[in-house]
């Protein structure tokens, strides 16, 4: 790029004009943010102002602009310069919004929107156009992993869309779970009467496709490289192997049933106890007709014990709900009166929850004739030629008996997600120690893994919860914790079938986005389309390996003299391994410690006996930062001393920053990120987390400089906390006032 | 057992909710209840009941027949119409418990000497006698249904409200000879027996 030319552009509308000294904020960038040109203008964001800057880019040769105005998160269409650096100084919702009204708040408001000034300008100086990643991959097909019907359903949906697609499945036929049942619950209207599973036409329709290639008998034997030229070698049940290459992975391996005989008490394991799946199995094989048992005697009368195995909190069975159970025992309580009215059929429930239009099939059952008896069953025993089921009945507050042909257990999903990547870290580092038995449990373990994927952070995608392979259900669905792999299907959370073929269809979506955004050098989410991505300075580097291990998407590998090796297209932008890096070489081209750290020592800080406090905030971006702009659109007021720096994650803080800011005579940082934990809201995964455990070490630093260690504090705050958030930075700044200014002041 | 009784245990065995369908009227409905206890939670009578709504149709569904049948619950009910308005599956469980409580009474099997059920059938002798209620003999029936000595206490404490309606000329005493009737007193008595016989056959109690 040419020659580096600054400019500040300073707008005085929307009440900025009246509230702020605009000529002083123009003299600021002009003076102290030695900004080549700086303009001031009345309406920036309009067609007049944006040509004005367009202008500039073209005709003055200007490669980096500072806009003094509303947030960054504001007119993001207007303020669309792709050619240029552009940093942001929010004074609409950062000031004017947020300091009181009124002449007696004149002189911190003016020193608070210099100070963005000042930071803007600083920023600025030290950031670059991102350019995007040099190396561009070519490949945007995908592989999905499994044959079932969610990932038929994802091979179809991004065949139809024109991307090709390898399909693996480890049978001999496609079809899955789907495959194995008579009918399926209903999922067009008038949702009364079981339907057909449509499977077979599936199947037909994606092995003919021209645009799939199916490999049936195969598994997955090793996967390495990022998304756009994922490199996998396919085996086959003769032992030959295959190579292939994918653009991203769709991961859709479903789950496998509890096991029955984990519940002796509910007969598991009796003869005439089965599950699910074993029903499906006679009503197969009954064909429409009576159902009779496996020795060859019609059932009569049949009992579905709800929940069996599930919902357990005593840490024996399975904790969650699978979802699908009731509409499965009541679709399958119209197998037998669909043959025969007569036949007894009563499902023991304790909560009946049938999602969706589930309500209407449940009616429909019980119009059938079908009896919902609300209650526990605590032991199923043989009885004559059947079994006796003894239950607490929760409505009559007693305990009952019913005796039955059969007894059908709901039991639950458990996902089919490969190896867990912690327990393989923990036998890792046993085994690097030296101890021969976890290198057996590895070689174990390894047999069981799905993807064998050949990162340093373990062969399958890590688990969320339950041992589904899942980032955060609700934030964002199907991604998972390894850039390029979407997980579809009961793998990821327990479904139906339609929920599978919704969830399959999102997820195909998904992996060619993220193929795509490889190919262009840009991020997937969530930051998706940035083009910037992490630069290391290698000469510097002290192989700590700190960046590897703490990359939550496992993008970082490790060369063989224990460099780190990036690869960028499985990279998220979040900045963690920046945060983490002890001696500052990993960057990115518009955020760095550089870009960062002149913010932090760019403003001006009032001596001891001013009584102005300053104090840092840096905020994360994907949630601390909107809630305080929502503070500002709700004109809830909050203190003038803060000065807030929005991060990419609070992952990405550098404890150099801390340090640099109170010495340089800040009173105090507060650090505002997602909630952390199991319930954790990071978009990053464990960025929260990370900060957290950082700062915890601090306090040594901290007691050495002769400070207290609340000046640092960190702050859980959620994307709605608009009104708390302005309570946090009130707080803190009395309990500062309280505590007294920083003993670190007039040092610099 | 009354003989329909009897008949009824034998042809529906232990099927007490195929039973109720079939007999009692809007018993159909009650395999629709989702035992949600809405009604139960409505019913301004529930703290005082036995057997709130939810629990009969249960009790119906686990073939607890003499449990029902004999339950003092059905009786209770005031006809709010509170848990009708409010089921959330529109069963019309009003109708339902007094379908309940009249087939109990049919079978001969509700219970002895329940306050409801015997006003109810003091009632209905005296109506079905001219077509016409008279109530000057409907009180005494009332008053006199636990015995004489109890008939002449109740007599004793109402006498001045007896009077007072008689000077207000709201009760005739005369009315205890004969009394008004409607003009065909034979033709209401032909048509009660044809709706009964109809009845009979359409609920199975008659074959």
């Amino acid at each position: 790029m040419a020659e580096m030319k600054t400019a500040a552009y300073i707008c005085s509308g929307c009440g900025l004009g009246d509230k702020l000294d605009v000529p002083q904020l123009a003299k600021i960038a002009q003076k102290e943010g030695k900004m080549a040109l700086v303009r001031e203008h009345d309406f920036l964001c309009n067609a007049e102002g944006v040509q004005m800057i367009r202008d500039d880019i073209e005709k003055e040769a200007v490669t980096h602009i500072c806009i003094a105005a509303c947030s960054r998160r504001a007119k993001t269409e207007a303020f669309n310069f792709p050619t240029v650096a552009m940093t942001r100084a929010n004074l609409r919702e950062g000031v004017i919004w947020v300091v009181s009204e009124g002449g007696d708040h004149d002189e911190v408001r003016q020193e608070m929107a210099d100070d963005y000034v000042r930071m803007g300008c600083a920023e600025l100086k030290k950031a670059k156009m991102p350019e995007g990643n040099p190396n561009h991959t070519h490949l945007k097909n995908l592989m999905v992993v499994g044959g079932g019907i969610s990932g038929m359903t994802a091979a179809f949906e991004a065949a139809e869309t024109g991307y090709e697609v390898i399909l693996v499945e480890k049978q001999a036929q496609l079809g899955g779970w789907a495959d194995k049942l008579w009918k399926r619950v209903p999922f067009k209207a008038p949702y009364a009467e079981p339907q057909d599973t449509g499977v077979a036409e599936l199947a037909a329709k994606v092995s003919s496709h021209p645009l799939i290639k199916v490999y049936l008998n195969t598994t997955v034997a090793e996967t390495s490289g990022a998304p756009g030229r994922f490199a996998i070698k396919l085996a086959q049940e003769s032992g030959a192997i295959t190579e292939v290459s994918a653009g991203a992975i769709v991961q859709a391996t479903g789950f496998t049933t509890y096991d029955i005989n984990k519940l002796p008490e509910l007969g598991g394991g009796l003869e005439n106890v089965v599950d699910h799946a074993g029903l499906e199995v006679l009503a197969k094989a009954a064909n429409g007709g009576a159902i009779k048992r496996a020795d060859g005697r019609e059932i009569k009368s049949v009992v579905f014990l709800q929940c069996a195995g599930q919902r357990d909190d005593t840490g024996r069975h399975l904790p969650y709900c699978s979802g699908h159970c009731c509409a499965t025992s009541i679709k399958q309580a119209m197998y037998f009166k669909d043959a025969n009215p007569e036949v007894n059929t009563v499902v023991v429930y304790d909560d009946l929850r049938v999602p969706g239009m589930g309500e209407d099939f449940y009616r429909s059952a019980q119009h059938k004739g079908v009896i919902f008896a609300k209650g526990n069953a605590s032991k199923v025993e043989t009885a004559g030629n059947g079994c006796r089921v003894n239950y607490r009945d929760l409505i009559l507050d007693a305990d009952s008996i019913l005796e039955a042909d059969l007894v059908v257990l709901a039991t639950g999903q458990v996902p089919s997600s490969g190896v867990n990547v912690v327990e393989w870290d923990k036998l890792t580092k046993e085994a690097d120690g030296g101890s021969v038995e976890a290198k057996q449990q590895k070689s174990e373990l390894k047999n069981i893994s799905i993807l064998n994927l050949t990162y340093r952070q373990g062969p399958d995608v890590p688990k969320l919860k339950y041992g589904f392979a899942d980032s955060h259900f609700i934030c964002f669905p199907y991604e998972t914790q390894r850039t390029g792999i979407y997980t579809a299907g009961p793998v990821r959370r327990p479904m139906d079938i339609l929920q599978a073929t919704e969830d399959a269809t999102g997820a195909a979506l998904k992996a060619i986005q993220a193929a795509e955004n490889a190919s262009l050098g840009r991020a997937a989410h969530p930051r998706a389309g940035d083009l910037s991505y992490p630069i290391v300075r290698l000469e510097g580097c002290t192989q700590c390996k700190r960046c590897t291990v703490e990359c939550p998407f496992g993008a970082i590998d490790e060369d063989e003299k224990r460099f780190p090796v990036f690869n960028e297209q499985r990279c998220r932008r979040c900045g963690t391994c920046m945060g983490a890096c002890p001696v500052r070489v990993i960057s990115f081209e518009n955020y760095s410690v550089d870009t960062v750290g002149n913010q932090i020592k760019s403003i001006e800080i009032p001596d001891e006996f001013s009584e102005k406090p300053r104090i840092l905030v840096l905020a994360c971006e994907n949630d601390a930062y909107p809630a305080l702009d929502m503070a500002g659109l709700s004109r809830i007021v909050y203190s003038a001393f803060v000065r807030i720096i929005p991060v990419r994650c609070l992952g990405s803080v550098n404890t150099i920053w801390i340090t640099d800011a109170l010495n340089s005579g800040y009173d105090g940082v507060m650090m505002m990120g997602c909630k952390k934990g199991d319930e954790y809201q990071c978009h990053f995964v464990k960025g929260s987390e990370l900060a957290g455990y950082r700062m915890s070490k601090i306090g040594d630093t901290l007691t050495g400089m002769g400070l207290e260690p609340e000046r640092v504090s960190t702050f859980e705050v959620a994307i709605t906390d608009n009104a708390k958030v302005a309570g946090f930075i009130n707080d803190y700044v009395a309990q500062l006032v309280e505590m007294g200014p920083s003993p670190m002041k007039g040092f610099n | 057992m009354s003989e329909l009784n009897q008949k009824a245990v034998a042809k529906y065995q232990n099927n007490f909710l195929k039973e109720v369908e079939e007999r009692v009227e809007d018993g159909e409905w009650v395999s629709m209840c989702m035992q949600c206890g809405v009604c139960a939670g409505s019913c301004p009578l529930g703290p005082h009941w036995e057997h709130s709504p939810q629990k009969i149709f249960r009790m119906i569904m686990a073939g607890k027949r003499d449990e029902v049948l004999t339950s003092d619950s059905v009786w209770m009910c005031t006809s709010c119409y509170s848990c009708i308005v409010r089921c959330p599956r529109k069963l019309p469980i009003t109708h339902i418990m007094h379908g309940i409580a009249h087939y109990a009474h049919r079978l001969d099997v509700a219970p002895k000497g329940q306050p409801t059920r015997e006003l109810a059938r003091v009632f209905w002798n005296n109506l079905i006698k001219t077509g016409r209620v008279n109530e000057l003999k409907f009180s005494l029936a009332v008053y006199f249904k636990d015995g004489f000595s109890q008939g002449i206490k109740n007599l004793m404490s109402m006498q001045g409200i007896a009077l007072g309606l008689v000077k207000a000329k709201r009760l005739n005493p005369m009315e205890i000879i004969g009394g008004h009737k409607c003009k065909d007193v034979g033709g209401i008595q032909k048509m009660l027996a044809k709706a009964k016989e109809i009845e009979d056959r359409r609920q199975g109690y008659s074959s």
